[in-house]
């Protein structure tokens, strides 16, 4: 039989606050165990929870970022267990009126765009840490991140393959991280997914019973933990098994899901209206403000480079896979398309050349930044933001590939040297005497002295070997240490075994 | 509706309530008691009336983002029963 996947997240992301959804205690991460554990997060008797402006605003970027309903009237429940690491006994969060309802995401896969719709978005309270190594058989109990604020944003089960649901993983996290309101170190739990799995005969419609796997904190345990459940709900459903709808956790160690709780021990949470929290009010001022804050969007920013710079939906989407990736790689294009204007100002009644080499420099540059700087930044282990060498210098290194100066590879060689630390562009071709030879009269020189040393390979091409013409052009290429612009050697080299 | 003995139980197990029969008894009693109340309650049409989640209409004012609570843990833990390198001890608990 063939199976279908069926494939929803639930992912709960830290906002980006300095103080905690309810109470002024910090939220920096790694203090001393319950130094950041004020009286409203230890739950003493008395006090009382006031909502942080902050977290509000995070999620109404979030809601505006996808096109979501905002509810102006949203209301706080309690969700009610028993737990050492939830002192109320209650975790604050919405229920019936989340604050963000009903958007979308866009994702790639492959070539194809695919829009996961995403269900609802709402705040609520994280809870504090259980440390079950040995405290004389006791649990130690770390308040410090109790309190801590969270958007949990729940998709539809859109997705139909563990591709997909890393896709959309990756989409979310990217545009988190893009507007500014979650850090997305999934190390420090920043970001973390629990997924709904279920497979179902290929064109049934009712879906079938799902497993939830908690808590993954890297994508690769995302794909994994998904595979193997898929695997296993399969294996058991043609072993004539029925599936029971249960909570399970991934080893990580084992690549295998295992049982935590089955739907008869879930909880019942008996959620209502926390009546210490009134409703909340987004009031159209706020609501613009946020707005107004927004910068302009992974989706926005691919549709402009494929558009206005020509680029393939792959290229701008590799591009704006991160905003620091996007925003060096515009200022390597801007300022190379400025350099470029300086130098080689446009006639007159040409303007409309202006997009053409707008598009030139465009993909000269994602070519340089995808290929040559990923590359090095993946092999060093760095971050764009680390980057050795900033936006302006390899624009200044891209313009002397563009006005001849360098072939692609002494470009290639100079990048290495800048990346060295040996300053910039221009003072390592100057002092390597790197500069691409370009007059030909000084290549007409080599290229006799080549050929009057290579009698042999003259005459086997003059005998029709089109492969000597080949060796003839590397023993130019070596004689001038890699310096003879290739293009010009070879016309010159044509001209002359013609002649 | 009304409420049965095991759904009592149910409710006391969930709020972590060890009830004795008799006091079983008397609890479902009083909770039987609530939902007439409730039952009487939703006689009343409410078509196109918005549930209400708080019974005044005035909406929760918002707190900057500023960090004002210093850290207090040597008091707050002269108080607990067991703390150790900053923990609050608890009897174990493994789900």
């Amino acid at each position: 039989m063939q199976w279908e996947t069926v494939i929803g997240l639930e992912v709960h992301t830290q906002l980006t606050t300095r103080s905690k959804i309810f109470s002024g205690a910090s939220t920096a991460f790694g203090a001393e165990p319950n130094t950041q554990a004020c009286a409203v997060d230890l739950a003493l008797p008395g006090v009382l929870p006031v909502l942080n402006r902050g977290a509000v605003e995070r999620a109404i970027k979030f809601g505006l970022a996808i096109g979501a309903k905002l509810n102006r009237i949203n209301v706080f429940a309690r969700k009610n267990y028993f737990y050492p690491d939830l002192p109320k006994g209650y975790q604050i969060s919405q229920y019936e009126l989340p604050i963000v309802e009903a958007g979308e995401l866009p994702i790639q896969v492959g070539d194809a765009t695919k829009v996961i719709r995403i269900t609802r978005a709402h705040l609520e309270e994280d809870a504090g840490k259980s440390l079950h190594e040995d405290f004389h058989g006791m649990t130690g109990i770390d308040l410090n991140r109790a309190g801590t604020p969270l958007l949990e944003i729940v998709s539809e089960p859109d997705m139909r393959s563990a591709k997909e649901a890393v896709a959309y993983a990756k989409a979310l996290h990217n545009l988190v991280t893009w507007i500014g309101i979650c850090d997305g170190n999934m190390q420090e739990g920043s970001f973390r997914v629990d997924a709904n799995v279920s497979v179902r005969p290929v064109g049934q419609q009712a879906f079938g019973t799902r497993r939830e796997i908690k808590n993954l904190n890297s994508f690769r345990f995302l794909e994994q933990a998904i595979d193997y459940e898929v695997r296993w709900q399969i294996e058991q459903l043609e072993d004539g098994h029925t599936i029971q709808q249960a909570t399970v956790l991934f080893d990580p160690d084992t690549g295998e899901t295992r049982m935590m709780r089955t739907k008869e021990e879930a909880h019942d949470y008996r959620y209502f209206p926390d009546p210490d929290l009134l409703p909340v009010r987004l009031d159209d001022d706020l609501i613009a403000q946020m707005q107004a804050e927004l910068p302009e969007l992974p989706q926005a920013k691919q549709a402009r480079y494929q558009a206005d710079w020509g680029l393939s939906a792959y290229d701008a989407g590799t591009l704006t896979g991160a905003r620091a990736l996007a925003e060096y790689f515009e200022t390597v294009v801007e300022t190379l398309t400025k350099a470029t204007l300086t130098r080689n100002p446009l006639p007159e009644g040409e303007a409309d050349k202006a997009a053409a080499r707008l598009r030139e420099s465009a993909k000269l540059a994602a070519n340089w930044v995808m290929g040559e700087l990923s590359g090095t930044l993946n092999r060093d282990g760095l971050d764009i933001a680390d980057s050795r060498i900033g936006p302006a210098s390899l624009a200044a290194l891209l313009g002397r590939i563009q006005d001849g100066t360098l072939s692609g590879k002494l470009a290639k060689e100079v990048f290495a040297a800048m990346w060295a630390g040996e300053g910039e562009a221009d003072a390592i071709i100057e002092a390597r005497g790197l500069k691409q030879l370009s007059d030909s009269g000084e290549i007409e020189k080599i290229i006799d002295a080549v050929l009057a040393a290579n009698a042999k390979s003259v005459e086997e091409f003059r005998a029709g070997k089109d492969k000597a013409f080949n060796a003839l052009v590397g023993q130019v290429m070596k004689a001038s240490q890699g310096r003879a612009n290739p293009a010009q050697v070879n016309a010159l080299l044509k001209k002359k075994l013609a002649g | 509706m009304s409420l049965s003995p095991e759904d009592i139980q149910r409710i006391a197990r969930l709020a972590r309530i060890r009830l004795t029969e008799a006091e079983a008894a008397q609890t479902g009693a009083q909770l039987n008691g609530i939902f007439r109340l409730i039952e009487q309650m939703q006689a009343v049409d409410t078509t196109g009336v918005a549930p209400m989640a708080h019974a005044q209409e005035v909406y929760q004012r918002l707190r900057a983002d500023a960090v004002t609570e210093p850290n207090r843990r040597e008091l707050f833990q002269a108080i607990a029963p067991q703390t150790e390198a900053g923990l609050y001890l608890v009897p174990k608990v493994i789900e």
